[in-house]
């Protein structure tokens, strides 16, 4: 029986029930994954991070949250008071309403009940989530406008760029994996992975997508949209208390889903890592749920180590890989994957397969290599024109000087 | 040295970069599995043992001769060592040390020689812990600790008296007023010739 028929023969109570454990498996991932972060980015900086509150400091994100309830809750008189209370309210509800069409496990046992964890099973399951997403960037976007300032309004501008142009690369990321799964159904992706996974078969595409999807959730080193050198606190900078507690959630809720959109697409979902396929079979297949928690924390470690690692972009480099470095690489990749996947549906003789790699090979070192020159010879220019003594004055340094520091 | 004064000809050691032919930047960015090294030293360091110090149940020792505070010494005899000279208070750039002086009598005699210092008072929220007032100390009186937890929830409780700033009484000391070491002048107490107290002082606390 396929996830959808499962989740279609669900009583009410079943369906209210998986909601909440959902919800709840969200909001303790949040708070635990707040806690990890701020632990491993003070290790990758030898520091031992929060260990004061409870074991090893576990209960912190509850205390952080606690302080942040009783702080007082400030509305700028310049704002617009319903959108104002309104944007993190869409924020926070967006990104927890991607989790319903996450599969967090295979087929399980749920009070006597046979079923899948997973809230629906959509036919464009995928679709909805990037709409979701996209209906997250409003929370963004209408923060920073109806906080009635300069720094919120252009940190709110700054993400809704950021995210519309990093969205488009990672749509087209996903456009391989349709072709391939033939679904946009997660589970029917989930089912289409149990061979290979798409992050070995679509690596391009997953290299795509982990990147916009670091750009999608403005985090480190792509959060420009909270540069705290620049902007003050970004789109949040007037909020306090629970509102800005709000912001906070749907920040790392949003990891989390987007993580969790990654292993379902790419890292086979639910299912164990190969080799080990017995496992699924565990606990009346509730082992399942590990496997794709393991998974999703993999990908939180990754978002962690960016942050402890990298510096942040700056806004137009960051643009100007969004545009003209992840969509034309990945239109282009789409364009090959899809090429192979009629030629291989129409039996096409291996000869002719191997002949199309290697012509896109060709391509592909033809035009880097010209791109090479090309710079090359800029550079050039670059070096004659500097050579000719600059027409403003200099103050006191020797022309022979400035010219090596102009390079 | 008078040099020191007319202005730098040398453009901030830029000619002297020049000269010595050495490219100031690279302008070439590493290439990509270079760049990729960060990962690893990120990754790398997770595992390194911990720098921090968990402060309030670890109490790592200071610098040796590290400016904490104050402390009012005493002779071996119990006698106080400042004389209430104020020169402290004179040298405190930051105003913080106030002194009142009195005359020692017969009777009450807290210090050797003529002066005791009736008042004493640090302000600690004033003190930079300088040093300066103990550079002054003629008679060794002012010194510092290695104390540093100094924190109160009070302006008052952070102006400490002669009592928080006088050093402990220790065995054989006599806590004054007393007499001075018979047959001995203020002279021979700052020379360290008294090292001990007499039993005409009174009694001597045994520890």
């Amino acid at each position: 029986m396929s996830n959808a028929e499962l989740i279609g023969q669900d009583p009410g109570w079943v369906i209210a029930l998986k909601g909440l454990f959902i919800f709840a498996a969200c909001v303790f991932l949040t708070i635990m994954s707040v806690w990890a972060e701020r632990r491993i980015v003070a290790r990758m900086q030898q520091r031992s991070g929060p260990n004061r509150v409870g074991k090893f400091g576990l209960l912190q994100a509850l205390v952080d949250g606690v302080k942040l309830a009783l702080k007082e809750d400030l509305i700028p008189k310049a704002a617009d008071r319903i959108v104002f209370v309104l944007a993190p309210v869409i924020s926070t509800t967006a990104c927890f309403m991607a989790f319903a069409v996450i599969p967090l496990t295979g087929e399980v046992n749920f009070f006597g009940q046979r079923t899948v964890m997973q809230l629906t099973d959509i036919s464009v399951g995928v679709l909805y989530v990037l709409a979701i997403a996209s209906v997250g960037v409003y929370g963004i976007v209408l923060a920073g406008w109806s906080s009635g300032s300069t720094y919120p309004l252009l940190g709110g501008l700054r993400s809704s760029a950021q995210v519309i142009s990093y969205e488009v690369a990672m749509g087209l990321s996903l456009v391989a994996v349709f072709i391939y799964a033939g679904s946009m159904s997660t589970s029917e992706i989930v089912a289409a992975q149990d061979k290979w996974w798409y992050a070995v078969i679509l690596f391009p595409s997953f290299i795509i997508y982990t990147i916009s999807m670091v750009g999608e959730t403005n985090r480190a080193p792509f959060d420009l949209a909270e540069a705290e050198g620049e902007l003050v606190g970004g789109f949040h900078t007037e909020y306090s208390s629970l509102k800005f507690a709000l912001f906070f959630l749907s920040e790392y809720v949003n990891i989390i889903a987007v993580s969790a959109l990654a292993t379902t697409l790419f890292l086979g979902g639910y299912h164990a890592l190969p080799g080990l396929g017995f496992t699924e079979q565990w606990l009346g297949g509730w082992f399942t749920l590990a496997w794709f928690f393991i998974k999703v924390l993999g990908f939180f470690f990754v978002f962690v180590w960016l942050r402890g690692t990298l510096p942040r972009l700056r806004y137009d480099q960051f643009m100007k890989f969004g545009w003209k470095v992840l969509i034309p690489f990945s239109l282009a990749w789409i364009m090959v994957v899809s090429t192979l996947r009629v030629m291989s549906q129409q039996q096409a003789p291996r000869v002719i397969i191997i002949a199309f790699i290697f012509s896109v090979a060709f391509i592909y070192i033809a035009i880097t290599s010209l791109v090479d020159r090309q710079k090359v010879n800029l550079a050039k220019a670059a070096k004659v024109t500097n050579s000719i003594e600059p027409n403003f004055p200099v103050p006191t340094i020797p022309n022979t000087r400035a010219e090596q520091i102009n390079g | 040295m008078a040099d020191e004064l007319a202005p730098r000809s040398d453009d901030f050691g830029l000619a002297k970069a020049y000269q010595s032919k050495a490219p100031i930047t690279n302008h070439e960015s590493a290439s990509f599995s270079k760049q990729l090294i960060g990962f690893w030293v990120t990754f790398k360091t997770m595992f390194k043992k911990v720098n921090t110090v968990q402060y309030p149940e670890v109490k790592e020792p200071t610098a040796e001769r590290f400016h904490g505070r104050h402390q009012l010494n005493r002779h071996p005899d119990g006698l106080e060592k400042c004389i209430g000279c104020e020169l402290c208070a004179w040298a405190c750039p930051a105003d913080a040390i106030y002194v009142e002086g009195a005359d020692n009598k017969e009777g009450a005699q807290f210090s050797p020689g003529e002066r005791y210092g009736k008042v004493y008072q640090i302000n600690y929220l004033r003190c930079i812990f300088c040093g300066l007032c103990i550079e002054a100390c003629p008679t060794r009186a002012l010194t510092m600790t290695n104390e540093y937890e100094l924190a109160d929830s009070t302006r008052g409780k952070l102006i400490f008296e002669k009592d928080d700033l006088l050093g402990p009484l220790r065995a054989g000391m006599v806590p004054p007023p007393h007499p001075m070491y018979p047959n001995t002048d203020d002279g021979n107490y700052y020379r360290g010739e008294v090292t001990e107290s007499h039993p005409s002082q009174g009694v001597a606390k045994n520890d």
